[in-house]
């Protein structure tokens, strides 16, 4: 006797997909619930950690930030390899304007935001026209190729960097700067994606000639998109830099492009949710495992390998099946 | 200086085209970017190095061990990560550059850093073309290049599974009717690429010391040549070393040594937007376009 699993949607997974879901607290509860929890967790329970693990926090919402960029560029198909580019700009832009022009925060890190965006997706224009793994050659290459620049030109501080930029006035307006950025971006981009606008971003990942027989512009899109994940990338690196108060060449460093990558793997690509729960479990996990010292990138790196290879499906779209659906064994007729 | 330039840059170039051989094979081939190439260059180097120094092997056997080592390893990432993600080309990039990574931080955390990491020169001299001197390690890469650029031609238009490479990257089903695993040639690929890397490795490393850095040095070459050549075309890699290694020589000559990076970098931007494909895949040309 062979069996098969069947999964079936919850029935109310089903009621709350209607306006219906607004005449019970169930239904209510069930729609509100998942996205309640990263908002309080973020806006409620992390203020009330201890210094250090605010720092934490900080840091892995960075990470986040850059993760979901980085997911932002794989929903249309671009593989990107440096995400530390974007970080890179972005830190190098706030930093110069607050080192020799001595702008304050409030300002270096929205020209650093949009001006990283801008410079992030010019630099990375050429490489749309193609597909596969062009995209992803060209942005491993870029990050290593300015951090180069930068030592042997000795420009922007050299390998010294820019130190002692401005902070942030204390720690908790940090804390609550990113974690709201982190919060509109991971909900912005969802509905992005839920909308139509979304669909022709995922058409161009599924088919893009489909897309371009549709009459639509898909090199227009995908620069929008770039556009999009460059300019989050840039604030993580423009809001780093000031936390940090130093900008460098570490901001071009691998930490930058290997970490969101494993975080969206872990987490589960495509849901933006999932590369931030991924960073909310790997940052302080290797927090955790601070004595391993170098160790880390390995880890990182086979974490990557064991996810892409058995589990590519993530950890969020696992969540997400069980909270929707239920399973049950059925007998093959 | 034009003279001591010019024999410059055909070694360079020669070191570039090594470097790119293995890349481009595996590619060309079975259609996998590895990633971890960089690493599998590294890996060789400290295998070599280890067997040397820590057992004591005599060079040559230590030579071919390593090449054997790092096939194996190439041979064991076909098998056991790309052959479950084959063909999701965003799956094989994540996991070689993973592994890669993972293989590379691995040596720098066992602390393989410092000047005593070096690989023994073949013959220690110089030479004197005109009123150049050359060391002979330096000619040895180039006269290897050229060898091994001949020896990989031979082998792919004259023995069986070399025409079963070939045949593998020009039409994947219709070489499966003849009875050609493509999954076995996939793996023989990847092993041959790595292999390559192993000899580059070899060759090359004893001109400096083994660096994990290297590894990601040598990736990045690997890359900027087969782009501007064009991925999976060997007279591309070739043109494409020669351009790229000749223009670094003059750059770093006439200009300053510290512009010579940017000259991949100048060199990819060009192509992409002249021949986004690169200067010589015909083949390919519609399908990665669009």
């Amino acid at each position: 006797m062979k069996k098969r699993k069947e999964r079936i949607d919850r029935g109310i997974n089903a009621r709350s997909k209607d306006i219906f879901a607004l005449s019970s607290y169930r239904e209510m509860l069930y729609l509100l619930m998942p996205r309640a929890i990263p908002v309080v967790f973020l806006l409620v329970v992390t203020p009330l950690f201890s210094p250090y693990w605010q720092e934490i926090i900080i840091c892995t919402a960075i990470y986040a930030l850059l993760a979901m960029s980085w997911d932002m560029l794989i929903s249309a198909g671009l593989v990107s390899l440096g995400q530390s580019l974007f970080f890179g700009i972005g830190s190098y832009i706030a930093g110069v304007l607050n080192y020799y022009w001595g702008w304050s925060p409030l300002f270096t890190i929205p020209v650093a935001t949009i001006g990283g965006g801008v410079l992030g997706t010019v630099a990375l224009l050429p490489v749309l026209r193609l597909r596969g793994i062009y995209f992803a050659m060209v942005t491993l290459v870029l990050p290593l190729m300015f951090s180069r620049l930068v030592e042997a030109t000795r420009i922007l501080g050299g390998t010294e960097g820019l130190t002692g930029l401005t902070p942030f006035p204390n720690q908790l307006t940090a804390l609550y700067v990113i974690q709201i950025a982190l919060l509109a971006s991971l909900f912005g981009f969802r509905r992005i994606m839920d909308s139509d606008y979304g669909l022709v971003i995922k058409g161009i990942n599924d088919n893009d000639r489909s897309v371009m027989n549709a009459g639509l512009n898909i090199y227009w899109y995908k620069t929008q998109v770039l556009f999009l994940g460059a300019v989050i990338g840039s604030f993580a690196g423009a809001f780093g830099t000031h936390v940090d108060m130093f900008a460098g060449m570490p901001g071009f460093a691998l930490d930058y492009a290997i970490m969101p990558i494993a975080a969206a793997v872990v987490g589960g690509a495509g849901t933006f949710a999932g590369p931030l729960l991924g960073a909310f479990i790997l940052v302080p996990l290797s927090e955790l495992l601070r004595a391993l010292g170098a160790l880390r990138i390995v880890f990182y790196g086979l974490f990557l390998v064991i996810f892409v290879v058995a589990l590519p499906e993530g950890i969020f779209h696992y969540i997400q099946r069980k909270y929707h659906q239920f399973e049950r064994w059925v007998e093959v007729e | 200086m034009l003279l001591g330039t010019l024999i410059y840059g055909f070694i360079n170039s020669s070191i570039l085209a090594l470097i790119a051989l293995g890349f481009n094979l595996t590619f060309g081939i079975s259609g996998v970017a590895n990633f971890a190439y960089g690493a599998i260059y590294i890996f060789s180097g400290f295998m070599t190095w280890i067997f040397l120094n820590s057992l004591g092997l005599p060079y040559v056997l230590c030579v071919i061990v390593s090449i054997l080592f790092s096939a194996v390893l190439g041979l064991l990432t076909y098998y056991l990560i790309i052959l479950r993600i084959k063909g999701i080309a965003i799956s094989e990039v994540m996991a070689t550059f993973g592994l890669g990574l993972a293989i590379m931080e691995l040596f720098r955390y066992f602390n393989f850093v410092g000047f005593r990491y070096t690989l023994p020169v073949f013959y220690d001299g110089s030479i004197a073309i005109g009123d150049v001197y050359v060391d002979l390690q330096r000619i040895f890469i180039a006269l290897i290049a050229v060898g091994l650029t001949l020896f990989l031609y031979l082998f792919t238009h004259h023995t069986k599974t070399g025409l079963a490479f070939r045949s593998i990257a020009q039409d994947e089903r219709t070489a499966l009717t003849f009875g050609i695993d493509s999954d076995r040639i996939g793996a023989l690929s990847m092993a041959f690429g790595a292999g390559l890397a192993a000899v580059a490795a070899i060759v090359i490393l004893p001109l400096g010391t083994i660096a994990v850095e290297g590894g990601y040095e040598v990736l990045i070459n690997a890359l900027a040549v087969c782009i501007v050549g064009g991925l999976g075309s060997t007279v591309g890699i070739l043109v494409a070393s020669v351009l790229i290694g000749f223009a670094q020589t003059f750059t770093a000559n006439y200009l300053e040594p510290h512009w010579m990076m940017l000259v991949s970098l100048i060199a990819i931007a060009i192509v992409l937007v002249i021949k986004p494909s690169g200067l010589f895949s015909h083949q390919k040309e519609l399908e990665e376009r669009i």
